[in-house]
């Protein structure tokens, strides 16, 4: 399942769904495709290239932009909408509540450039709160993929399933981190590494990290399990409360706010289930800044370092509530 | 021919006048809402639900129906009184509305009433989805027509000029917006909380055909929307001059009866006044 070697080839999340919707369009007659003024950079152009006729361009105006994939939905169209995440799910919230989510009707916010590795733009344009957003709105689901492979598939599960649909897309490239055999059903977690010192629950571009983290971890002797928290909305209850009670000590890793993401979904499960120490590697009460991808994972804490020292800090704490 | 014209512009204004006492009757009994955009809008929704939609009241989904939205979501009551008398539910049932449990929500709820086309009420969203089912309808090549129902307080939305800008740009001619232009909302006149006039050359401007009648006048009411759907290649609009709070005199042009309901006495009051229009 997972791609192996040092090697490992870096596709950008946002390209691998410009190819995908391609695919959906030929196996989907009533799927439709919306942007706002930024298909070059959510790829969406190459699908209208193949499709004109489905593909409407709504120019910067992001909230007739969400208002219209609303009746385009409710005529039978599948309309995927996509633009800047911040942009998206900031801009166009009320639509997307009270147009969208509230009707339950059948759209899929396929949005890109999420993040603080949107990169050198800087705070006005990287979402750092869309998950917190999306996943408090009813009927709304919230996708997170993890790699090039793992969009391809969450956008077709996004598409078969019935309801609004938010996924999360980046800007830069990342590596490859699942073959193509590997298996995405929406709603499920994957774990993605066995253990028993610790789990982290990772999501997006934090697994490859929690990855590293890990195998340095392994190295040291402590195994710890790595989870792909893809789906954060419905969240897999049953994997995260399985894990927390095997290990006793969780850590959870977004590139996003701490506050109401996958890291406060984790504590609200652990909270009323089972009470476990928890850290949260994400962005702390901040917004972000310009700089390259890379050095703002760095500065903002979160490389396979600061998801190592959580562990360390997590582990501890369980160690001390059992009298070690 | 003449008389036929006469017998319909009769049958509308019995309904109208219908349609206005249970306005009345299920906003005194909720004790809450808004009747003076639901009055003043009554020729208007009568003149399509009546006579100007293809519907069939037993299927609601019936994909090649003329669709309806209520982007003025507040004048809700004045919506369910004309799907009940068209036969999507029970009249029964008008007096229920805004009570836990019922269906009849404060606004339109499209997932728990047949024949609400839109789930609307927060202001300036339902010209997008209006033109999103008229783009939908030209994709499938379908010869249904959209209809959008705005206030004049609403068209302050942002929204509606995105939505007015794609509308024309897509040439959606099966899409026609009314503007139910009756002068007032909340805090006061229109033209003194914050001026949306004029109204003709802005809609104009952004590329639509607009033309003007008496939103009371049922004549010039369907004149115009035999009109709108003869259009080519742009959207229309219907600027229909109202009153607000049409047809109860103690409630006409008054600004305080935008979003409180009558008491008894005042809901008999206004339905003897109905009673003798």
């Amino acid at each position: 399942m997972l791609e192996s070697g040092s090697r490992q080839r870096k596709v950008a999340t946002r390209e691998a769904y410009g190819q995908v919707l391609v695919e959906l369009g030929k196996r989907y007659p009533e799927l439709v495709v919306l942007d706002a003024d930024l298909s070059k950079s959510t790829k969406t152009a190459e699908f209208a290239k193949v499709f004109p006729d489905r593909f409407f361009n709504m120019g910067i105006a992001e909230q007739n932009l969400m208002g219209t994939a609303a009746g385009l939905a409710l005529a039978g169209k599948i309309p995927c909408v996509s633009t800047f995440a911040v942009f998206a799910t900031g801009r166009a919230y009320d639509q997307i509540r009270n147009s969208i989510a509230y009707p339950a009707l059948d759209v899929k916010i396929i949005a890109s450039h999420a993040g603080i590795t949107v990169g050198e733009d800087g705070a006005s344009h990287q979402a750092i709160e869309d998950i917190s957003l999306m996943r408090s709105l009813p009927n709304m689901a919230v996708i997170v993929p993890a790699d090039a492979t793992e969009t391809k598939k969450a956008v077709a599960a996004a598409v078969a399933h019935r309801g609004p649909v938010y996924v999360r897309l980046g800007r830069p490239p990342v590596p490859v981190l699942f073959g193509e055999d590997y298996k995405f059903r929406f709603g499920e977690a994957v774990v993605l590494r066995e253990g028993s010192d610790a789990v982290i629950f990772a999501t997006g571009i934090m697994v490859g990290e929690a990855l590293k983290a890990a195998e340095r971890l392994a190295a040291r002797g402590s195994q710890v399990a790595v989870v792909n928290v893809h789906t954060i909305k419905p969240l897999d209850v049953e994997t995260v409360v399985r894990l927390a009670r095997k290990t006793g000590a969780v850590v959870t890793a977004e590139e996003h706010t701490i506050y109401g993401g996958l890291g406060s979904a984790v504590a609200e499960v652990l909270g009323e289930h089972c009470p476990a120490p928890l850290v949260r590697v994400g962005i702390r009460d901040r917004f972000g800044e310009s700089g390259k991808p890379d050095e703002l994972m760095k500065a903002f804490g979160l490389t396979a370092d600061d998801i190592i020292r959580a562990v360390e800090i997590v582990q501890k704490r369980r160690d001390c509530l059992l009298g070690k | 021919m003449n008389q036929e014209v006469e017998k319909l512009i009769k049958y509308l204004e019995e309904k109208a006048r219908c349609l206005r006492c249970h306005i009345i009757r299920m906003l005194a009994e909720a004790g809450s809402g808004h009747p003076g955009g639901s009055l003043s809008a009554v020729e208007i929704v009568t003149a399509l639900y009546f006579h100007v939609l293809r519907l069939d009241p037993r299927n609601p989904s019936w994909p090649d129906r003329d669709r309806f939205v209520l982007s003025k979501g507040h004048a809700a009551p004045l919506l369910y009184a004309a799907l009940a008398e068209k036969g999507f539910f029970p009249v029964e049932e008008l007096l229920t509305l805004r009570k836990l449990g019922s269906r009849l929500q404060g606004h339109p709820d499209l997932r728990k009433v047949p024949g609400v086309e839109a789930s609307t009420g927060s202001l300036g969203q339902g010209l997008s989805i209006g033109l999103g089912i008229a783009l939908a309808g030209k994709i499938d090549r379908k010869n249904y027509r959209v209809y959008v129902l705005l206030g004049d307080g609403e068209i302050q939305e942002g929204q509606v000029w995105e939505a007015a800008m794609a509308a024309a740009h897509y040439r959606a001619d099966n899409l026609t917006a009314i503007v139910d232009y009756n002068g007032l909302q909340i805090d006061g006149p229109v033209a003194e909380v914050l001026s949306p006039l004029p109204l003709a050359e802005k809609w104009r401007s952004f590329g639509w055909e607009v033309r003007e009648s008496d939103g009371h006048n049922f004549r010039e009411l369907l004149e115009a929307f035999s009109w709108a759907a003869r259009v080519q290649g742009k959207p229309s609009l219907v600027i229909a001059r109202t009153v607000k709070g049409k047809g109860v005199p103690f409630m006409e042009n008054a600004v305080d009866w935008h979003g409180k309901a009558p008491t008894k006495e005042q809901a008999e009051e206004a339905l003897a006044a109905l009673k003798v229009l």
